[in-house]
């Protein structure tokens, strides 16, 4: 059995893994109608609240882009923090840390291939969303929007390479977790409402979740009419996502290297009867 | 050389929770394994559920440490060199569900290999080639989760030697596999280990007849511990000293009581309903305990149909060292 050299096993590792996620986000378009109706659903009742106050205009906008963003946190809590725990149910876990490539290959594949698929549901979202409700986008500087999504997605699915380590020892509690985690990060990280409402404080804290910044910094570059609805400056939460993007990737590869160990002594990388 | 396998001393506790007001527990799957399997063998492991076969096989393709003892494949510490071993081994077990069903045959076993850096040109070569083999060229585009349980077995089995192994650890790959799917699978691990002469394969089983046919040793493994470890001829003679009865009797009767009379080594039974027939083998210390054995079941008003004496099989090596079948749930090769 001939190994390549490290990198090239690695990228064929990440492309591998990411391959399953892609094809299946167009192999089966049953997710349609779930993935794109009903967070639709979800937005239209922010959107109307917001219409019977007379809140500004850019509110409406401000709703459709965090719904549509609700997609990548989604991914990340279903689709990779308790992944682990399906992956084991299946066998496939046991065949990932059997293979000779590090851990973070398949983690990494996984965070693309979901980040790929994800991309296409929250596009769905913001196209049927900004027609539906008529929203217009004053794009102040295109660079900047890109790169601030770029540097939430890197840090976001660092977070989820995070958790899915932290959740490489949990059995069915994985399900509980990510249930818990899913309805307060909406709120904290202000996917309906701009997070400065929040107060400073409650938003510094909430900013440790990339898309609380990633989102109000978006929100501030597309929809530029109160500048007081932003809670930091998009520079500045530019430099801090900067910041974030190798912190969680480090800590996922410390966790993981830790946690493997810990189900390799504890016996939980495969469930007893496989 | 190395060794392909070596275990030293090798065992594995697992804690187990108790629940509230009691102690945990430690159940020891593996009670001091030692184990040498040479480059080039197909080794057979035999035991009924819960021997610790599985266990062993975890911590040799380092899924699992070892609670004390030491563990190698390939001359490499299974603790410590855990990536060059990595690099060296594959491993199928029965009845998994790996892949998704998302994806076609095809799709899944190429995405496996690419975990081994597999090139697409050599890995869709060698999955055409071994699709053919096992029967399934004609699904490899089928989505996985419209195959049978025993066509996503066979997929398994591919999934395995895809990558080329140097070390091959089945875990009960035929299990739950239609007679016609086992022995096509049977037939192509004795081919490749024909091919591929410097290739070792650790086979693990609870189907007697199958490590009869495809193993140059085996060890028998119960509760945790090694019993025997031979070529199957070796380990058949061993037991041709006795005497071997294959009895049939009419009745659904008990007959463990036989266990404790003299002269019997072990027996194993079992009962048709619907005929009213119970066979029963019995492995005695020699000839001589055979009017005993008789007398015994005419004085207990058992009806005696048939008596035959028959040459020794890995079952009754099985029987003679652990005094009980290797599994009377499910003993039957596919």
């Amino acid at each position: 059995m001939r190994i390549p050299p490290p990198l090239e096993l690695f990228i064929r590792s990440i492309i591998g893994r990411a391959y399953p996620r892609v094809i299946g986000a167009n192999r089966e378009l049953s997710w349609l109608i779930p993935e794109t109706v009903l967070p639709l659903l979800g937005l239209a009742a922010y959107v109307y609240v917001y219409r019977a106050m007379k809140a500004p205009t850019e509110f409406v906008g401000y709703v459709v882009l965090g719904g549509a963003m609700t997609a990548y946190w989604l991914n990340i809590l279903w689709s990779m923090a308790s992944q682990f725990y399906w992956e084991k149910e299946t066998a496939n876990l046991q065949l990932y840390i059997m293979a000779p490539v590090s851990p973070m290959a398949i983690l990494l594949g996984m965070g693309i291939g979901g980040l790929v698929a994800s991309t296409i549901r929250a596009g769905a979202v913001i196209i049927v969303g900004s027609l539906l409700f008529g929203v217009t986008y004053q794009v102040s500087s295109l660079g900047l929007v890109l790169l601030v999504f770029f540097l939430s997605m890197v840090a976001l699915y660092g977070m989820g390479m995070l958790l899915a380590s932290l959740f490489l020892l949990s059995g069915r509690e994985a399900y509980n977790l990510s249930n818990a985690l899913q309805e307060p990060v909406y709120l904290f990280s202000g996917f309906y409402f701009p997070v400065k409402s929040l107060g400073f404080w409650a938003a510094a804290v909430a900013s440790i979740i990339p898309l609380t910044l990633g989102l109000d910094a978006m929100r501030q570059l597309m929809f530029p009419g109160d500048p007081t609805l932003g809670f930091l400056s998009p520079w500045v939460e530019c430099g801090i996502l900067l910041l974030l993007c190798p912190i969680f990737i480090y800590l996922s590869k410390v966790a993981l290297k830790k946690m493997e160990r810990a189900a390799r002594i504890k016996g939980t990388l495969s469930l007893r009867w496989q | 050389m190395n060794k392909a396998i070596q275990t030293i001393d090798l065992v594995r506790e697992f804690r187990v929770r108790a629940g509230k007001g009691r102690e945990n527990r430690a159940i020891r799957a593996l009670d001091g394994v030692n184990l040498e399997v040479e480059q080039g063998e197909l080794f057979g492991l035999l035991g009924p559920n819960g021997a610790g076969k599985t266990t062993l096989i975890k911590i040799l393709v380092t899924l699992l440490y070892p609670t004390s003892g030491q563990a190698f494949v390939d001359g490499l510490d299974v603790t410590r060199d855990v990536l060059p071993i990595r690099q060296r081994i594959n491993m199928v077990s029965g009845g998994e569900y790996s892949g998704y069903g998302i994806l076609t045959v095809k799709e899944t076993l190429w995405m496996f290999s690419q975990f081994y850096g597999i090139p697409y040109r050599v890995a869709f070569e060698r999955i055409n080639e071994l699709l053919e083999v096992v029967g399934l060229k004609s699904e490899a585009n089928t989505r996985v989760s419209r195959l049978s349980t025993g066509m996503r077995q066979k997929m398994n089995f591919c999934r395995g030697f895809v990558t080329g192994p140097k070390i091959l650890f089945l875990d009960e790959p035929t299990l739950g596999l239609d007679v016609e799917a086992a022995r096509d699978i049977r037939a192509y691990i004795k081919t490749w280990m024909e091919k591929h002469r410097d290739r070792t394969i650790l086979l693990t089983t609870h189907y007697m007849a199958e490590a009869d046919e495809l193993c140059d040793r085996v060890a028998i493994i119960d509760h945790g511990k090694i019993l025997a470890c031979d070529t199957p001829q070796a380990l058949k003679k061993k037991v041709s000293g006795g005497s071997i009865l294959e009895m049939s009797l009419s009745g659904l009767d008990e007959l463990s009581w036989l266990k404790g009379k003299p002269g019997v080594k072990g027996l194993t039974s079992s009962s048709s309903i619907e005929k009213n027939r119970t066979t029963l083998k019995l492995v005695l210390e020699s000839e001589e305990f055979v009017p005993e054995v008789i007398r015994e079941l005419n004085q207990r008003e058992i009806p005696i149909l048939s008596v035959q004496s028959v040459e020794p099989t890995l079952e009754d090596v099985f029987l003679t060292l652990v005094g009980r079948g290797l599994s009377d749930e499910n003993s039957t090769t596919p």
